[in-house]
């Protein structure tokens, strides 16, 4: 079982959204983050104060599956504009996963 | 009495006071999340005090019979005792005709002047937004308006003859007889000054200038502005006092002022910055109101285009100068109010005309030489050099006294939940300091523990 995390452009997510839901994946978590990677931040002026806004809002996407391979590149597809601040796609091993309600655990907690 | 100028006076007065609450979200837009509430109340809370104070002894300090030198007034009008029924306004020309008085109740008058005082001392509290202690201010308001604005009210707004044929005035508005229709010195180069000391008093904020303080609530800023803009038909065009002509000068000098004054700063920004923005365009009309205020009732409407653009390009460049001058004049009173309300005092001295108003007097642009100009620069040093040494004086006693500025650690954390135990935005647990998920957390153990125990 793993984890895929991606940290995308906020208005990708109705299209990552799709490409998951056309892959059969039941459920994913979302939250608003903000950081920088290449892309950097942009520049604000106030009264002629420049202030540099360094953290980008994002979107970061979380996804239990045991077919990492497959989410990670529909989620990339989706979320490719070909431009500077993508995003990135990541992979990381879960040891176990428990379904709340009911106790199942493993691929069929998912 | 004139029923006529009695009911626009009266709307002016509301209008006026709906300028304190506009300012409060002009100013409170801009500061951080963490500080907007203070900053609110620093605007609201001179509509309580002032108010008080007005009634006990202000406006007989304001416009009493001066005492002399045209100073000061008389306490004859203290508690606003007995001026039921009575009527205000200027003397006839003639001296030898019976006073009929202006037309309106004296008590009118005295809500409408109210208003100014209210909005002048909540002006000031821009220049030390997040970081003053809120008793600390209200207490400053308090000394300040009684020993600043009180006697700089008289000197320009009290005119001779206001109650009586004997009635004597303050010293600008009739021994030296520079103009200001509506407040340019008495309340914007006053509040600017008083402002700047009050910076200077109090330092500057932590961090300032190398972190960023971004405003929080841009839409905020041009809600406050509209609301300022909207107001400030009663502050001019109701100074008047009439529903007639110079009201309708006023009100189409103050509305052209603005509009160019918009026009100028934002054409700086794009020439300066390459963007223009929405605080720009907020702060240009603040500071084409501002530059009006003492020329809309003797300008023609093209001065008052001149006065806006002018008053807009400059305030633009002078909001800079406390980044090169190291002084944290938080949301630029100084360059905005003080500059603005100069810009509009001397510009009289150019464009004043008795063609729209015989009761004023003629600028260099309309051959009445020098003089004027000479006169709009002496009221405008005095009532500067006045307010920035007393506000230095009262800001260091109220500082050395019961402390001025809040520690460190409540201006780290946020003024509005060290002075005010509240916080503006329930969703905004981050900036705001807190998330109302603990706070609520907090209250409930409190409540377990006072009452039945712990369970589990």
């Amino acid at each position: 079982m793993k984890l895929v995390t991606a940290i995308i452009k906020p208005f990708t997510l109705d299209d990552v959204k799709a490409a998951l839901e056309q892959l059969g994946v039941l459920g994913m978590t979302v939250s608003e983050v903000q950081g920088y990677g290449r892309q950097k931040g942009h520049t604000e002026v106030y009264r002629g104060a420049e202030y540099s806004v360094d953290f980008v809002p994002k979107i970061r996407v979380e996804v239990l599956t045991d077919d990492p391979d497959k989410v990670v590149g529909a989620i990339a597809d989706a979320a490719r504009t070909g431009k500077i601040g993508d995003g990135k796609v990541w992979v990381t091993p879960v040891e176990t996963v428990l379904r709340v309600r009911t106790g199942e655990r493993g691929t069929d907690a998912i | 009495m004139n029923t006529g100028d009695t009911a626009w006076v009266l709307v002016s007065a509301a209008l006026v006071m709906l300028m304190t609450p506009g300012l409060a979200f002009f100013y409170g837009g801009m500061v951080r999340a963490k500080s907007v509430l203070n900053m609110l109340m620093m605007s609201f809370i001179a509509l309580a005090v002032v108010t008080v104070l007005w009634v006990l002894y202000g406006y007989s300090l304001a416009f009493g019979d001066d005492v002399g030198g045209g100073l000061v007034g008389g306490g004859e009008f203290a508690g606003l005792k007995g001026l039921v029924g009575g009527l205000f306004g200027a003397a006839p020309s003639d001296p030898a005709q019976p006073w009929t008085g202006h037309q309106i109740p004296h008590l009118v008058f005295v809500v409408f002047q109210l208003m100014f005082a209210v909005i002048t001392a909540a002006l000031i509290s821009g220049a030390i937004a997040d970081r003053a202690k809120f008793w600390a201010w209200t207490l400053f308001i308090a000394v300040w308006v009684t020993i600043v604005y009180f006697p700089v009210a008289h000197w320009v707004f009290d005119f001779d003859g206001a109650t009586g044929v004997d009635f004597v005035g303050g010293w600008i508005a009739n021994k030296l007889g520079a103009l200001d229709f509506a407040g340019g010195t008495a309340v914007h180069i006053n509040a600017g000054a008083a402002g700047l000391a009050l910076a200077l008093v109090l330092g500057k904020r932590k961090g300032w200038p190398r972190e960023p303080m971004r405003p929080h609530n841009l839409p905020f800023v041009i809600l406050g502005a509209g609301l300022l803009w909207f107001g400030w038909y009663g502050f001019n065009a109701g100074s008047a006092l009439v529903a007639g002509d110079l009201a309708g000068v006023a009100f189409i000098t103050t509305t052209a002022a603005t509009a160019a004054a918009v026009l100028g700063w934002l054409v700086v920004e794009q020439v300066r910055d390459g963007r223009p923005t929405t605080l720009g365009a907020a702060s240009g009309a603040v500071a084409g109101l501002v530059a009006i205020t003492p020329a809309c009732g003797y300008v023609s409407p093209l001065g008052a285009l001149a006065i806006g653009l002018v008053a807009g390009g400059l305030c633009a460049l002078a909001v800079g100068l406390k980044y090169k001058l190291g002084f944290d004049d938080s949301l630029d009173v100084v360059g905005v109010h003080l500059v603005g309300g100069l810009v509009g005092t001397l510009m009289i001295g150019l464009f004043a005309t008795t063609s729209v108003n015989a009761a004023g007097k003629d600028g260099l642009f309309y051959g009445g030489g020098l003089g004027l100009l000479g006169k709009q620069a002496v009221a405008a040093f005095a009532v500067l050099g006045y307010s920035f040494v007393l506000t230095l004086v009262i800001g260091f006693l109220i500082q050395k006294t019961i402390g001025f500025r809040v520690s460190a650690d409540a201006e780290r954390a946020g003024i509005d939940e060290a002075e005010h135990a509240e916080s503006a935005y329930e969703f905004s647990g981050l900036r705001g300091g807190g998330s109302s998920l603990g706070r609520s957390a907090d209250v409930l153990a409190g409540k377990i523990a006072a009452g039945a125990g712990k369970e589990g």
